[in-house]
């Protein structure tokens, strides 16, 4: 007998699994008697905050998600918008946070595995990985050891599954030191009229498990990822699942085989929650009933019980409910690729899922109050107040010095060491790769069709103003696909908080909806599939609890009809350079007042929507009119960071001119006024006439050439110091 | 002309090279499943990159066994053209087809990011689209690409002029101790070598994903065109 089935089942048990004692009287009310362990077991997770979005799903609501070129919005795996030509893009991010900090390498691998999956359910060629990354202070001794994990699991999943992982972003802050955040996300390409869906429907018709054998790893996964960490977060290991990128290559392509058939009447991968989940959306979306005979589920453990199977979240697993004339099919392509296919049940018309294992029944549970019982909160939540202005400065370092320091910085230094590690080539359609221009740039094969993908977020706006934090997010994804010529499309959130039982965090949670409803608005880029990561806080050895900085990552979309005119933002000789965009030395939150002043302080810039609409439009405008021969948005850092960047990955310098009078140098340089961008043109009259006609500020502030930057002041900073001390952070952080 | 591309589970480089081909070419090569038993007439067989069974024992070692294996023993018998890119080079030496093995990289850790070869011969199929000295820019990506052989096996290599491909800096220097243009810490620099009759050949890098300028570059082209004219 296995220790689970000696249990007894109530409401302390049900606390134990994540239920609170009014879930546990729902439970009771539902099923009219006291469940069994598997049943309480498939209500924990199918109510956990993982599974249910209880916390976030009335604020969710408001976001914006749809527009006419929007396919699928959430609610399915993943989001699927139309670029043209017949085919549709489908991407999402997801969090795979707290399994990443128990076990980084298999967490962060295992991450990547699922966003896949996620994405090729829907009938997508997975054809380009991003992630977004948050770690601890690079001064805490277990930084090294989580960005080493996380960095080789990712690379170790996707440069084995071939899939490029072209871009991503990374922080470092101490509220992360014992809550990383891995955010990955992954983007394929389908015919738009062969969308997969997990709607089951056909009465009869047979369920099929694929894949990988079931163990009795991550059981519990999705309530372990909706609780804060304790100080024994380690003994959660074995909670933490293994990844097999072998499998899941074969599965992607065994998948996409049988898709070119018409055997598939619904699919959807095992991710969180299992067998559970799966079974339960497919079946609860179609309106059908659903009966699992375990007996046939594939295993690798041997006494495995109905509980275990059901919420065992091994890795590499998809449910599919078949046409029942092609089961030969599906399974001669399964058996060619070396995988597990079983029909373990069918669908039924009795509107429950019911669970057989051995000839008994371990559970069975109606289907529609599971899901429409499933608990929300409107959780109370404190007003944010917003940062006071910063105090006056005594400000003793140069703006030379200051531009070295903070290419050194831990923001803004060079992510190489991170991307030679990551396969960006494969697939032979990669335009532009990390630090070559803002957006990734990827062909799509076959057609002249480019799309640009960001991941974007700045945490400090964040916690300093989170409405804004979360508008600038979402513009600085639309403006990072604007720079490389692309039309936005579409966003996938990935919203990363502490406790929502907390008022401040909950009070972040309403105010960082509220920005991203507002810019997805403005700048019709609407969200079409996401993800809540809630409960990222540690208790420290201090006994406080340390909640992340809010940290909604923005995972952008956008479509080129004609890569062939993509931009990237390495400088070349003999062009000039354009500032579009009014500067107005905002240095509140910046990199500048946190790195070279000590101060994280002040209220984060302002992001002016229309302004940023009107600017991104205008500069979309002259890269497709051939006008632009580089662009680079300003963000972190401000404007001399931007043009040291652009210096850097082009190898060429630049002379540039005096500031605006009146306005303090540093302020000037590196200020992080919103919708600005660098342009680099062989003809900055007709690029500035033509921003007057719209509008739109625009200004020469210098020309490229040399091997340095040439400030006004005459001071020259080569690009060989540059790169140094670009190069030097992660050399000295990850030092053997 | 007939070239036929090896899939093993786990290979996730033949819609690379197949496009590779196809536009430097024109020629659009088969795909053979790794349980055939037999062959089609072929003039060259190529062994593209991935991670054949996971490289869960020792990269390469698993699909060295494969059952399309012995029919490509007996291609090569013949003096048949045989290409293997990265994982498929790790093939060629797991299967003896070459000498040497590939040792995880010196940094022990995965490597994808752009390198120099320098031609070292230009009158094999594989190089004759270059001239000897001509250096390329190309893609890497791979975590054991640390080319190792003994002492005697290695003179034999420089002796009878068997290296094509040496890792160099974009002058043409060769450094084999300099770990940036050397990357993976490969013996004597070595990239690429061919087999005694020159027609196997095994490299670690990946030309097939330089030949359109898009990509930021056509240097993997002369390859293709090489192999091209050598078969028509």
């Amino acid at each position: 007998m296995n220790k689970a089935q000696q249990l007894v089942v109530n409401e302390s048990l049900a606390k134990e699994f994540g239920l609170s004692a009014d879930e546990y009287q729902k439970v009771l009310s539902i099923m009219r008697r006291t469940p069994s362990m598997t049943e309480l077991g498939i209500f924990s997770v199918m109510w956990s905050e993982h599974c249910s979005y209880k916390s976030s799903r009335v604020w969710l609501k408001n976001l914006p998600t749809k527009a006419p070129w929007v396919i699928h919005g959430p609610g399915e795996n993943a989001g699927v918008v139309d670029i043209g030509e017949g085919l549709a893009a489908v991407f999402k991010m997801e969090s795979h946070n707290h399994p990443s900090f128990i076990e980084p390498y298999q967490g962060a691998a295992t991450g990547v595995g699922g966003i896949l999956r996620d994405v090729f359910t829907m009938g997508a060629r997975p054809i380009a990985n991003l992630n977004a990354l948050r770690f601890g202070s690079p001064e805490n001794s277990q930084t090294r050891h989580i960005v080493d994990g996380v960095v080789r699991g990712i690379g170790g999943y996707g440069n084995c599954v071939g899939v490029p992982t072209i871009g991503g972003e990374v922080n470092f802050h101490e509220s992360y030191n014992s809550n990383p955040l891995v955010n990955a996300m992954t983007v394929g390409i389908a015919r738009k009229d062969r969308i997969f869906l997990s709607v089951a429907v056909g009465v009869g018709n047979p369920v099929i498990y694929v894949g990988s054998k079931t163990g009795r790893d991550g059981i519990h996964g999705a309530t372990m990822a909706s609780a804060e960490f304790d100080e024994d977060a380690a003994t959660k290991r074995p909670t933490v699942q293994v990844g097999d990128p072998f499998v899941e290559k074969l599965l992607i392509e065994a998948c996409l085989e049988l898709m070119a058939t018409d055997a598939i009447v619904a699919i959807q991968d095992m991710g969180a929650a299992g067998l559970t989940s799966s079974a339960v959306e497919m079946a609860g979306k179609g309106g059908v009933g659903i009966e699992l005979n375990l007996d046939h589920v594939p295993q690798r453990e041997t006494q495995m019980s109905a509980y275990e199977m059901m919420l065992s979240e091994s890795q590499e697993r998809m449910l599919m409910v078949l046409r029942s004339d092609r089961i030969n099919i599906a399974k001669q392509i399964f058996e060619k690729w070396e995988l597990d296919f079983a029909i373990i049940g069918y669908l039924t018309d009795t509107g429950h899922i019911v669970v057989k294992h051995h000839g008994r029944i371990e559970a069975d549970i109606p289907l529609a109050p599971l899901a429409d019982e499933a608990p929300f909160y409107k959780r109370s939540f404190s007003p944010y107040f917003k940062p006071k202005p910063i105090e006056p400065l005594n400000i003793t370092m140069d703006i030379e010095r200051s531009l070295i320091k903070l290419l050194g910085c831990a923001d803004l230094a060079s992510r190489s060491w991170i991307w030679d590690q990551y396969d960006s080539t494969i697939g032979g359609q990669t335009v532009y790769r990390p630090g070559q221009s803002d957006a990734a740039v990827v062909k799509v094969e076959g057609t002249y069709l480019g799309l640009a993908l960001t991941t974007d977020c700045t945490p400090r706006y964040c916690q300093a103003d989170a409405y804004q934090g979360a508008a600038q997010a979402v513009a600085e994804a639309w403006r990072n696909i604007t720079a490389v010529g692309a039309k936005p499309l579409a966003i996938t959130d990935n919203l990363n908080f502490g406790n929502p039982e907390k008022p401040e965090i909950m009070g972040q949670i309403i105010s960082v909806i509220e920005g991203i409803k507002d810019a997805c608005n403005a700048l019709n880029f609407p969200v079409v599939s996401g993800n809540v990561s809630l409960y990222n806080e540690t208790c420290n050895a201090q006994g406080e609890n340390i909640s992340i900085l809010p940290t909604p990552a923005i995972g952008g979309l956008g479509v080129l009809d004609n890569v062939s005119r993509a931009v990237g933002n390495a400088l070349k000789e003999n062009f000039q350079l354009v500032i579009i965009g009014e500067t107005k030395g905002h240095i509140g939150q910046s990199l500048w007042l946190r790195e070279i002043m000590g101060q994280e302080a002040g209220p984060p810039p302002t992001v002016d929507l229309k302004t940023e609409r009107k600017n991104g439009n205008f500069v979309r405008q002259v890269i497709n009119q051939g006008l632009v021969a580089a662009c680079h948005d300003i963000s972190d850092g401000g404007l001399l960071i931007s043009i040291a960047e652009m210096a850097m990955a082009g190898n060429i310098g630049c002379t540039l001119d005096a500031p605006e009078c009146g306005m303090r140098p540093e302020a000037y340089w590196f200020g992080e006024d919103q919708g600005r961008y660098i342009i680099m043109t062989s003809d900055s009259d007709e690029l500035i006439q033509k921003a007057k006609q719209q509008d739109v500020i625009a200004k020469l502030i210098g020309y490229t050439g040399g091997d340095c930057i040439v400030m006004p002041s005459g001071a020259m900073i080569t690009i060989i110091r540059m790169k140094a001390a670009s190069m030097s952070f992660f050399e000295n952080l990850m030092k053997v | 002309m007939k070239i036929g591309i090896v899939v093993f589970p786990g290979t996730n480089r033949e819609r690379d090279v197949v496009i590779a081909f196809e536009r430097v070419t024109g020629i659009k090569p088969i795909i053979i499943w790794h349980r055939e038993t037999t062959l089609p007439s072929l003039n060259m067989i190529i062994l593209p990159g991935g991670f054949s069974y996971g490289d869960y024992l020792r990269c390469g070692a698993m699909a060295a066994h494969s059952p399309i294996m012995n029919e490509i023993r007996i291609f090569a018998a013949k003096g048949g053209y045989i290409l293997g890119i990265c994982n498929g080079f790790q093939i060629l030496t797991e299967a003896k087809l070459l000498p040497g093995a590939l040792l995880p990289n010196a940094s022990l850790r995965f490597l994808s990011r752009d390198c120099y070869l320098k031609i070292e011969r230009n009158d094999t199929a594989f190089t004759r689209g270059w001239n000897k000295g001509d250096v390329f820019k190309t893609a890497t990506a791979h975590g054991d690409g640390n080319y190792f052989c003994n002492n005697e096996t290695l003179k034999q290599l420089e002796g009878e002029g068997q290296i094509v491909f040496r890792y160099s800096a974009a002058n043409g220097f060769v450094n084999s101790k300099d770990n940036q243009t050397n990357p993976n810490g490969s013996i004597n620099a070595i990239a690429g070598i061919v087999s005694a009759n020159g027609r196997i050949c095994g490299m670690m890098p990946h030309p097939e994903d330089m030949v359109d300028p898009l990509m930021g570059s056509e240097d993997g082209k002369p390859l293709f065109q090489g192999i091209m004219e050598t078969l028509a």
